[in-house]
């Protein structure tokens, strides 16, 4: 059983077709894996296994859900206390897409509440811990699926990043991540955060692994009409060096605060760049020091239109009080929402309100554009930006819940991708010790591509991979 | 800085009661992340337009043709106090 664990999704999924592994064991196995868990990492566990008759590429492997994929009958919460018990009438397009290439659901896996955090600190359903140190917090908002793989409690897992709610636990739990171009995945079934910005994307233990199950989900959805798919699919990511790439390095890095360790990886990573041969150079991104401030404002204004739907009246929880409807729908907000999601609802709605629109939500839009102009410049003389996914290794528990504003700046190198809409993957770089000391936790490397150059992003990373590991 | 007038009105606008302690907590918040939030405003953007969609998208068109939707009880099934059909719901009106 132990040594079935050690495969990888694309190992495992040769033997199983070769006949060596049945799906029967490999899910066992994994099942018992899952059934382990003291992180906290799955809200539900599948306690059979499924879809035994579909061939497909991913024949056999179990996958990790983020409880914010809709799947039909079976609970699906979005880590909130609001949508406790509600079971979707339907599946989320990306799931039915891995559900056809023949794997199955292994479980259901924490989150922050409806996605909105980068520790994993506001779930509804208690905090997901690290599985390279309990204390220390798992990154979010896909915290549950980053330590469920990072922990050896399921071999693949899907989450989505709105701004960086991928790479940001990968990095922090010592796994690959990876966020598709805007469109690449249907959002159709993803229960609504940001909808300019949330993507559905893998975290798995290596390249080779996401891009198998990029190629899976990705594609073209009648039921969500931004979706545009990646045209000539996606392949196994392959290449021998980097000759010929040209990376660049946003030059405001060199002002940019964050960990010594996580710098010191960074900078050996772009040794090995150039000993395979790529080329780097600073680059100049001078509005993405403002992406924070900007997505603080777009993701907080959709938000508080998305999350007007938790009104007590068609699913999920009621609580009534002793007066009219209006409220019953306050007291079920009151009560049915965390203080993170009130904190945003209430950010969102003050940058709508009459008299502020202009101000933010239109200012926050028109800096988006700049950033986009920022990368388009870099892209027209680099194949890539790079940085370091995080700014720092994963935190302890509770050390920035009290300073909503310190916990945002954790994105700060993740969302400036997210809302330019391209591409970035992290992988795991090597390991440093946290400031003020402690133990050696991973340290993510986040490569970002124009859109739609998601097989160059995975062929890089597959050689960088291997140089960081060889 | 936002007040706590302005708090109390988001609140109600975002149909969200809010304790006390919230309240307090809230415009304390609020006001922290804002004056981070306001440095956008010192950037010279006039003329620049804003993003509305990050990928150059066509217009998806379909034919508009009837299909079946979910069955009304297993929608209703989901709905905390269902009632001859329909969601049924606090009066608008209290007496």
């Amino acid at each position: 059983m132990a040594e079935l664990l050690e495969l990888t999704v694309a190992e495992a999924a040769a033997k199983i077709a070769a006949g060596e592994v049945s799906r029967e064991e490999y899910f066992e196995a994994w099942r018992g894996a899952a059934a382990s868990d003291e992180l906290n990492a799955f809200l539900w566990r599948a306690e059979r296994v499924a879809n035994l008759d579909v061939e497909g590429p991913l024949a056999g492997i179990p996958v990790a859900i983020k409880d914010l994929f809709c799947t039909e009958g079976s609970e699906t919460t979005a880590g909130s206390r609001i949508l406790e018990g509600h079971r979707p009438l339907y599946t989320a397009t990306a799931v039915r897409r891995l559900d056809e290439a023949g794997a199955m659901v292994l479980g259901k896996t924490n989150m922050d509440e409806f996605a909105m955090g980068s520790s994993n600190e506001n779930s509804a359903y208690g905090p997901v811990l690290n599985p390279h140190d309990r204390g220390r917090v798992p990154g979010g908002s896909s915290g549950g699926s980053a330590a469920a793989v990072g922990g050896g409690l399921a071999p693949c897992a899907i989450g989505t990043d709105t701004g960086g709610s991928i790479r940001q636990p990968a990095s922090l739990c010592g796994i690959v991540g990876l966020k598709p171009t805007y469109g690449a995945i249907s959002r159709y079934g993803m229960i609504a955060f940001a909808s300019s910005l949330d993507q559905c994307g893998p975290l798995t233990r290596d390249v080779t692994d996401a891009a198998l199950l990029l190629a899976a989900m990705q594609g073209r959805d009648p039921c969500d009409s931004t979706s545009v798919g990646l045209q000539g699919g996606v392949r196994a990511p392959s290449g021998e060096d980097l000759k010929g790439l040209r990376f660049a390095v946003p030059v405001e890095l060199a002002q940019d605060s964050f960990e010594p360790g996580v710098r010191a990886v960074f900078e050996s990573t772009l040794k090995l760049i150039e000993g395979l041969g790529g080329e780097i150079a600073e680059v100049p991104l001078p509005h993405t020091e403002h992406g924070i401030s900007a997505y603080y404002v777009i993701a907080p204004a959709e938000a508080s239109s998305n999350l007007a739907r938790y009104d007590g009246v068609r699913y999920g929880m009621r609580r009534e009080g002793e007066g009219d409807l209006v409220e019953m729908y306050e007291s079920t907000r009151a009560q049915g929402f965390g203080a993170e999601v009130k904190r945003r609802i209430m950010l969102g709605t003050y940058a709508l309100s009459s008299g502020y629109y202009d101000a933010y939500y239109a200012q926050a839009q028109k800096v988006r554009t700049k950033i986009v102009e920022d990368y388009a410049a870099a892209f027209a003389e680099f194949d890539f930006v790079v940085t370091p996914t995080s700014p720092s290794v994963a935190f302890e528990l509770g050390a920035k819940t009290a300073d909503p504003l310190a916990m945002y700046m954790n994105d700060f190198f993740t969302v400036p991708m997210s809302l330019a809409g391209i591409p970035a993957i992290s992988i795991p770089a090597g390991t440093a010790e946290p400031e003020g000391g402690g133990p050696q936790l991973p340290v993510g490397f986040q490569m970002a591509a124009p859109a739609f150059a998601e097989q160059r992003l995975l062929d890089t990373a597959f050689v960088l991979e291997g140089a960081i590991d060889g | 800085m936002i007040e706590r007038e302005q708090v109390l009105h988001v609140a109600r606008l975002s149909r969200l009661r809010l304790s006390e302690a919230e309240i307090e907590r809230m415009t304390g918040e609020l006001s922290g992340i804002l004056e981070h939030v306001d440095r956008i405003g010192e950037l010279d953007l006039d003329g620049v337009p804003p993003t509305d969609h990050v990928v150059a998208l066509e217009n998806v068109l379909r034919p508009d043709e009837p299909r079946p939707s979910w069955p009304r009880e297993d929608v209703l099934a989901q709905a905390p106090d269902p009632a001859e059909g329909a969601f049924r719901v606090p009066s608008p009106q209290a007496d």
